[in-house]
């Protein structure tokens, strides 16, 4: 957990610099509009538009994100003097998951519909690396940003492969590079490419077809992904494992993402940052989870947190980031008289018996072996739920609490023991992450203080000169 | 004179004017199908010209075809030009109705889909929303083509090709040996030709439609 903080104050600051360096490029670039005043009103961004997607930056680093700077966007719609989005200005950094989250009706999926220009903003401005998309050709800059929806929005007169090669035909790509791009795709988000190229959407389930959705949103690697509750019409067990492969892809891309969604713990379990939004699309929070959890700004935020936010704070903490405890184990080949002499000197009445490639295989009691009467084959309880390195603590817990010695086995990535969670691991790296989040919170409360006093200082001074 | 002799003796009579009956619906068919699906493209998006053009490719079917027929005479004369005129405009309203409303019943969320992966309109129309809107086009083909079968029999009057004529002569010589004869053959060939026609659709559905969105 500290790393992880450690990281967060890298980023924090990373980010101020480059937005620092990107106000100055910025003013540079206004410079020129002028010189393009005579162009056609849809080239009529200043900054000719290159082949590669925005701009340099993303040309040189191939298929990571982008930054998007929205600027006092609005919308209005004809015949309703309340504006549907008002006035939101945030700024999404390169390679991060930024969660819209807010009640049905607040204007979330309104707000990420103009990031595309699906819904044109009525003012504001888009700038996607640095590059004011606001007037572009609509078609154009949205090929270079990948789009899921609901129910993946799959052509259903189309097979797997013809929906995934369309964005980049469209592109233009030779017909050869395609077909390798859709099996890299389908096998990118888990599809066995021979079994489902030539499938329709009709014979696939709910969650493989969000799959080919993603498939097709990436095919032609654009920096921005926006997705629109993408996993909302699937059940929740595949709703779990999609989320899942998301981080797992994520992890290889680095994209920029945005997703709407209101479910608030989908927001947890992905989002790097949160934007809690209220109606109209205000911005009541834009915060990382664990800040939003146990700092929420106001009663709307805290609200929808809902019950048990220290419950949903397990969810942010991984398995790998907390101490394991070493637990005393016997391979199943060892011969039964050192099992014995292991069990009955040890100060652990328990031993973990691993299989021959070092898997949890039993639990063994002393009692059990004075029943084994020479051998072990029906001794012992088979360890029965496990839990990965990736596994939350929250699924940790579970897994403890159903467990009948309060115990459960901590495996890598091919099944081998690494170690056991037990109760009281889990209780002390609780108390220490609250004990964290809530030092952090005040140093953020500081921070937002001193800032405001700057502020106001500088106020003063600017009246009395 | 029985009417399988009647069959056998007027065997080329009755050939030429099935083909001529087939070959003016299939080119009046050809005509109202690209006329119609171009009047829905046009109009599907707006609610109220698409249901203009239903309303008025409804009102043509109205007008009973013998009259529409007898006032196209002195406008364009006799013979080929007032069938296809009258067969296009009768073929016109199942088509129309049918696109727009296929065009109209593609769900939005795919049709929004399609404007976030970057289709530009066109593309949209033909990759997209026409694909979908097949399968009751098609439905609206045939229903067409069934009717105009029928109403093609008008066209005789107006001295157009197809078996009309051998009805009309039957008819208008009623009492003569042959009279029924004529009738009937002729009634009996458009009904073959209608369900041949019919038999030709089931396949072009067969072939068209995608396995994804087949029924």
């Amino acid at each position: 957990m500290p790393e992880s903080a450690s990281e967060n104050t890298a980023a924090a600051s990373a980010a101020t610099s480059s937005a620092a360096s990107s106000a100055t490029s910025a003013a540079a670039s206004s410079a020129t509009p002028a010189a393009a005043s005579s162009a056609t009103p849809a080239a009529s961004s200043a900054t000719p538009v290159p082949d590669t997607a925005f701009g340099g930056a993303v040309s040189r680093g191939g298929a990571s994100g982008a930054t998007i700077r929205l600027e006092n966007l609005t919308k209005r719609y004809p015949g309703n003097p309340m504006p549907a989005v008002d006035n939101v200005s945030m700024e999404i950094k390169a390679g991060e998951i930024v969660i819209f989250v807010g009640p049905s009706g607040c204007g979330k999926s309104t707000t990420l519909k103009m990031i595309n220009r699906l819904i044109e903003p009525t003012s504001g401005r888009i700038r996607i690396n640095d590059e004011d998309v606001t007037d572009m050709d609509p078609v154009k800059l949205r090929r270079k940003i990948g789009y899921a929806i609901q129910a993946s929005g799959l052509f259903p007169h189309m097979t797997v492969a013809e929906n995934i090669a369309l964005v980049p035909k469209m592109a233009g790509w030779p017909r050869t590079r395609v077909r390798d791009r859709v099996e890299e795709m389908l096998d990118l988000v888990g599809l066995d490419p021979r079994e489902f190229h030539g499938r329709y959407p009709r014979q696939l389930s709910g969650g493989q077809q969000q799959r080919v959705g993603v498939a097709r949103a990436l095919a032609a690697d654009p920096p921005v992904l926006l997705m629109d509750e993408p996993f909302g019409a699937v059940d929740p067990i595949t709703r779990d494992h999609l989320q899942d492969e998301l981080i797992r892809l994520q992890h290889e891309l680095r994209k920029t993402i945005v997703f709407v969604t209101h479910d608030f713990d989908e927001a947890i379990k992905l989002g790097d940052r949160i934007a809690v939004l209220r109606e109209r699309s205000h911005i009541a929070q834009f915060d990382t989870p664990e800040a939003i959890l146990t700092n929420p700004t106001d009663d709307f935020v805290s609200g929808f947190v809902g019950a048990g936010a220290a419950l949903k704070r397990l969810n942010l903490t991984r398995v790998r980031d907390v101490a394991i405890a070493e637990f005393p184990t016997v391979g199943v080949d060892d011969p039964l008289q050192s099992v014995f002499d292991r069990l009955r000197q040890g100060p652990h009445n328990e031993l973990l018996m691993l299989d021959r490639r070092g898997r949890p295989y039993k639990w063994l009691r002393r009692g059990d072996l004075a029943r084994a009467k020479g051998s072990l084959a029906r001794a012992g309880q088979l360890v029965q739920d496990t839990v990965t390195r990736d596994a939350t603590l929250r699924d940790a817990l579970e897994a403890v609490l159903t467990d009948s010695g309060g115990r459960a086995a901590v495996t890598g990535r091919r099944g081998e023991y690494i170690g056991v969670v037990d109760m009281e691991t889990l209780m002390n790296s609780v108390h220490e992450l609250l004990e964290a989040d809530r030092l952090a919170a005040i140093e953020h409360q500081h921070q937002l203080e001193e800032l405001h006093h700057d502020r106001t200082e500088r106020e003063l001074e600017g009246f009395g000169g | 004179m029985s009417f399988w002799e009647y069959l056998t003796t007027r065997r080329q009579q009755l050939l030429t004017d099935a083909f001529q009956h087939a070959s003016a619906v299939f080119q009046c068919m050809v005509v109202a199908t690209a006329l119609g699906v171009l009047i829905a493209v046009l109009s599907y998006r707006s609610t109220w010209a698409g249901n203009l053009a239903i309303t008025s490719t409804a009102t043509f079917l109205t007008v009973p075809s013998l009259a529409l027929i007898g006032l196209l005479i002195p406008v364009v004369g006799l013979g080929v030009a007032p069938t296809v005129i009258a067969l296009t405009l009768y073929g016109l309203l199942p088509i129309v109705r049918n696109a727009i409303v296929g065009l109209r019943g593609v769900d939005p969320s795919l049709v929004d889909a399609a404007k976030g992966i970057g289709m530009s309109h066109t593309a949209r129309l033909l990759r997209v929303e026409l694909p979908l809107a097949w399968p009751p086009i098609l439905t609206g083909i045939r229903v067409s083509t069934q009717m105009l079968m029928g109403i093609a029999a008008i066209a005789a009057y107006a001295s157009g090709p197809g078996l009309g004529n051998e009805i009309f002569r039957g008819i208008a010589s009623l009492g003569s040996a042959n009279a029924v004869n004529q009738v009937l053959a002729g009634t009996l060939g458009i009904v073959v030709l209608a369900l041949l026609f019919d038999a030709a659709y089931v396949l072009l559905g067969r072939l068209t439609i995608p396995r994804g969105i087949r029924a």
